[in-house]
């Protein structure tokens, strides 16, 4: 081979190994794009912009909820490279089989895709926040997020404010992408029912991150960015001062109060007792707080007020009163002697002594039972009606327009709907045909099978303010500033029976606070219309019962209380009553410092165990 | 007379070698400044910064390249073997009393600026192995001369593989190219060609396997050529030769290789996935050269780069800055820049009246290219990483310190081709 064609193999040499390289450079480049994506994903980096939450004032503007900064530090698995586990677990404060566990615990969620961020630990304490902070580059993968959880202002109206909690692996699949794991939501409550007003909506930032993870500027400057939109304040209609005040009177006794706004179906307070503080749903002990009072025997979490299902007792005879005027068998004038009770056969409901014979007013104000039998059988055994069974029908829609026997549609979650027995449920006991009046003529008394919750009680207290109408009770007054715009809450649901025959007994609610057995709940200068009730229970003492609105011209408060066991209603419920009517139409609730002393101090429940720890305990 | 004649004239120099040249320093110093560029730091000059510190040893290889320019071409021919020696001795005393540098001791310090000898020894080597054959009376078909040749050629390469530094060392088989233009029969680059897949090959498949392979081949081969007793001998001993070095391959790839050699090796064939050390470092130079398109992402854009995403970028990743900030076409034309370089180099070496400059000019064609083979295939995860820089484009002060003086010199060698004076040492 001489030197020239020697000279040319060389060049050949090069040249090839350089026409292999371009090669090489073209289908890279030029036909394989997966490089391009590689370089995307290892720069770019996807962050959930959380909206502040939503703020939440009662009806005078005062703040009741609002924010508070909590980090989450967040794992994109896929790019976890070479992270030094112990220093890790160090810093974390966490145990090396944790970590793994971990990552085993985030790889079955919902979601989970290694180049997804998914939440590694939540709610880092603010020293753990500050150590990981200084060492985050030493961790690639990970990052803080910042967001915020709820703080309540008071630790009171838990049962209204419900909580926020996270997100299951169900919400998430039906949220059709816009909840991730680690997200929270509301659980109960306004936090719950407007869930979707007070959480406005995420938005995403795309950050480059540099080798180290360290975030590096705007992607396109922001070009395919989304603003987060601030969730809308909500304004309740509840009074937080009356709220307050109602929970304290509630303190040591079992029982609920709802006090409602006749005209507009407001929510002035919902006193569910025993009740927790809502405090104990925020930051990194939510779960453990969760199952304390999960297991409670006194059942804090229970919405007394919206689900427990009592009889109403006495105060159910002013609805007997309206029915029976609405179905012509009374007249105010009406009037029926009263021998110790009502007797029917074998039957006797007994009666307390009064005066007899009474008329309508009179029997309202005395809360005469044999009064109310007599009514009650007048209805049902009414001879317009082919049988009992169409008559109770009727005296059954009658007293489910009130808004009894069914959900009202209030906005909170956990609404009951209480029981009034249908037609077919004394069918099904006695057999079809085979009950009339006196079978089942506790109903007369508001006792027996009938379930009514508190908020019904309270919104039939509202129909008898009104003279005729509810509108459905519901605790949001505003969404931003605007009136709450679901159609239902401003709408008159007119119960069937017409506003003439209110007059009487009203005036007989009337007598009950001036004369009748509810004098105790007087104030003066202030006419209420109420009426008290002794529930007999079953399960125990009797339930101490009262309903009432105020002014009686245009009412600006209806109330019903209910306490558990606690005798006549005179003695608990009706001071309760007028105390929070006095609080509210006053703004003051210690003129009558003995009534109050005697409510704040009255210890239904548990005179001397300390059991219930996880229970607020009232304070004034 | 004589004098002024020492003097290259400004029109002797070849023009095109040294713009070529130019164009790859200010190139390279723009792609060093891309892939550490800081916003805090933005001027070139600022030395605190790898470019400012490029910029003074570029200032400083500009200024010893003006000065062989200048000096007498006899000197390089006169003083070819002490510059070696000198070479040597450094290679040497590195080894006793370097400074050792992520894993290889081929540092030598002095008042603060470290160098590598390594880089200096290649134009040692070039001149010696120059002046030993372009030596009176030298034939290159006798074994003594080969065996002098290859000595002068790869006794660095032995030093510097002492000094833990393989890529600088490989280096040295470039001179494979010189001797083969100097007469070395073509069978032996074919031979290290077969060697090279031979060993791919073992790496990839049991040996047990390639063994009956290459039996199956070898009986194949009995059936076509001429069956005397000789060739089937011959093919024979071929075989069994082979089969011997196929089995010993593993033996030497587990025994003898070092784990970060063994590791770089299994990911460049696929076996391994190793994503936190050279399969990360090739990962991300080819995302980085991948995600470039044709046209690039424009200068100072390049995410991979800008975000520290390939380790080594300003030294010997830098091609991946080319490829990602200039795409396709930047690609392209650098290399389409490179073959015109060692083109031109080769056909100024052809054309040289003495055989000291024609074998000094393939020296420094060779060791342009061997860089050039290893250190782009090694970005585009063609070849094993093996950190030798891309020259004049790297950042590293021996590196184009020693690349100046290896080009220049034979620029000033070429310089005197048009001189009518008849050289004393024809």
């Amino acid at each position: 081979m001489d030197s020239t064609s020697k000279q040319k193999v060389l060049l050949v040499i090069f040249f090839s190994i350089a026409l292999v390289y371009i090669l090489r450079l073209a289908v890279m480049q030029l036909f394989d794009d997966s490089y391009l994506r590689s370089a995307q994903e290892n720069v770019l980096q996807e962050q959930t912009i959380y909206p502040a939450r939503g703020l939440v004032y009662d009806r005078t503007g005062e703040l009741l909820v609002y924010n508070d900064a909590i980090y989450d530090l967040i794992v994109i698995p896929e790019q976890v490279k070479g992270l030094d586990t112990n220093e890790f677990c160090r810093v974390l404060g966490i145990e090396k089989i944790d970590f793994v566990q971990r990552f085993e615990k985030m790889k079955r969620g919902v979601g989970y895709a290694p180049y997804r961020p998914s939440v590694f630990e939540k709610q880092l304490t603010i020293p753990i926040y500050a150590a990981f902070q200084e060492k985050l580059f030493d961790f690639p993968g990970f990052y803080v997020e910042v967001r915020t959880d709820r703080k309540y202002q008071h630790s009171n109206a838990a049962h209204i404010m419900g909580y926020i909690g996270e997100v299951t692996d169900r919400d998430i699949e039906k949220s059709e992408g816009y909840y991730r794991m680690g997200d929270f939501k509301g659980i109960s409550g306004v936090e719950r029912s407007y869930e979707e007003v007070l959480r406005g909506r995420k938005g995403v930032r795309y950050v480059l991150v540099d080798s180290k993870n360290r975030t590096q500027g705007r992607y396109k400057d922001g070009m395919f960015d989304t603003a987060a939109v601030a969730g809308q304040n909500v304004t309740l209609s509840i009074d937080q001062k009356l709220q307050e005040l109602g929970e304290q009177l509630l303190t040591n006794k079992i029982g609920s109060v709802v006090a409602i706004e006749p005209s507009t179906g407001e929510i002035l307070a919902l006193v569910s007792m025993p009740t927790y503080d809502p405090n104990l749903f925020v930051g990194r002990q939510r779960g453990n707080n969760y199952m304390k009072l999960l297991r409670d025997p006194s059942k804090p979490l229970f919405n007394r007020p919206l689900a427990a299902p009592y009889p109403p007792g006495s105060i159910f005879k002013v609805l007997m009163s309206l029915v029976g005027q609405q179905e012509g068998v009374l007249t105010p004038n009406t009037m029926y002697g009263c021998y110790g009770g009502y007797h029917m056969g074998g039957l006797t409901v007994g009666c307390h002594p009064h005066s007899s014979p009474l008329n309508l007013q009179g029997a309202v104000a005395v809360s005469c039972n044999a009064y109310f039998c007599h009514v009650y059988r007048s209805v049902i055994d009414n001879q317009m009606y082919p049988n009992s069974e169409t008559a109770y029908k009727k005296w059954y829609d009658h007293i489910s327009s009130f808004g009894i026997g069914h959900k009202l549609g209030v906005d909170l979650y956990g609404e009951g709907q209480g029981f009034l027995p249908p037609s077919t449920y004394y069918d099904k006991v006695y057999g079809r045909y085979r009950w009339k009046s006196s079978t089942t003529i506790s109903l007369a008394i508001g006792q027996g099978e009938l379930g009514i919750t508190p908020l019904q009680m309270a919104n039939a207290t509202a129909v008898v303010a009104n003279r005729g109408y509810y509108v459905t009770p519901h605790v949001v007054k505003k969404i931003d500033g605007k009136p709450n715009p679901n159609p239902e809450y401003n709408k008159k649901h007119w119960a069937s029976v017409d506003t003439p025959y209110y007059g009487v007994v009203i005036n007989g609610m009337q007598d009950v606070i001036e004369r009748g057995t509810g004098r105790v709940a007087m104030i003066p200068g202030i006419e209420i219309c109420g009426k008290t009730g002794t529930a007999q229970n079953p399960h125990g003492k009797d339930h101490s019962v009262f309903f009432a609105f105020a002014p009686k011209d245009n009412p600006k408060i209806a109330i019903a209380v209910f306490v558990e066991n606690a005798g006549f209603g005179a003695t608990w419920a009706a001071p309760i009553a007028s105390l929070m009517i006095e609080q509210y139409l006053t703004g003051k609730h210690d003129t009558r410092k003995y009534l109050l002393e005697r409510m704040l101090k009255g210890n239904l429940v548990h005179k001397n165990d300390t059991a219930t720890a996880a229970t607020k305990t009232g304070k004034h | 007379m004589i004098q002024q004649q020492q003097q290259p004239k400004p029109a002797s120099i070849d023009w095109l070698t040294l713009v070529l040249y130019f164009v790859f320093v200010i190139g390279g110093l723009l792609c060093i400044y891309a892939s550490v560029y800081k916003e805090d730091h933005p001027m070139i000059y600022d030395t605190s910064m790898n470019y400012g510190k490029q910029l003074i040893w570029i200032g400083l290889s500009l200024f010893i390249g003006l000065l062989i320019l200048f000096v007498d071409e006899k000197f390089f021919y006169a003083f070819a073997y002490p510059i070696y020696g000198i070479t040597l001795f450094l290679l040497v005393a590195v080894l006793l009393a370097g400074t050792t540098v992520k894993g290889s001791s081929s540092w030598i310090e002095i008042g603060g600026f470290r160098m590598q000898p390594a880089e200096f020894a290649k134009f040692g080597a070039a001149l010696a192995l120059a002046k030993y054959l372009s030596g009176f009376n030298i034939k290159f078909k006798e074994r003594k001369t080969q065996i002098i040749a290859f000595t002068i050629s790869f006794l660095p390469l032995f030093i510097i593989l002492f000094q833990n530094e393989t890529g600088s060392a490989l280096v040295f088989g470039s001179f494979i190219f010189v001797l083969y233009r100097e007469g070395l029969p073509g069978w032996i680059l074919f031979l290290g060609f077969a060697v090279i897949v031979l060993s791919v090959l073992a790496l990839l498949v049991p040996a047990l396997y390639l063994c009956i392979a290459i039996a199956v081949l070898a009986a194949l081969f009995t059936l076509v050529i001429r069956r005397n007793r000789q060739n089937i001998l011959t093919v024979i001993g071929v075989a069994v030769v082979m089969m011997i070095y196929v089995n010993s391959v593993d033996y030497v790839f587990e025994n003898v290789l070092q784990a970060h050699q063994k590791s770089r090796i299994n990911v460049l064939l696929g076996k391994e996935v190793d994503l936190k050390g050279a399969g990360y470092n090739v990962m991300q130079s080819k995302i980085a050269i991948g995600s470039g398109g044709l046209f690039g992402k424009g200068f100072l854009e390049g995410t991979q780069n800008k975000f520290r995403f390939v380790p080594e970028q300003s030294t010997d990743f830098i091609f991946c800055t080319i490829g990602e900030e200039y795409g396709f076409v930047g690609s392209f034309i650098f290399i389409a820049l490179y073959m015109l370089l060692l083109w031109r180099i080769v056909y100024l070496a052809e054309r040289q009246r003495y055989k000291f400059n024609r074998i000094y000019g393939y020296s420094v064609a060779s060791i342009l290219f061997f860089h050039f083979l290893i250190n782009i295939g090694m970005t585009l995860g063609l070849m094993p990483v093996i950190g030798i820089p891309l020259p004049f484009i790297s950042y590293g002060g021996s590196s184009l310190l020693s690349f100046t003086i290896l080009l220049f010199i034979f620029i000033r060698l070429d310089a005197n081709k048009v001189n009518e004076l008849r050289g004393a040492f024809d």
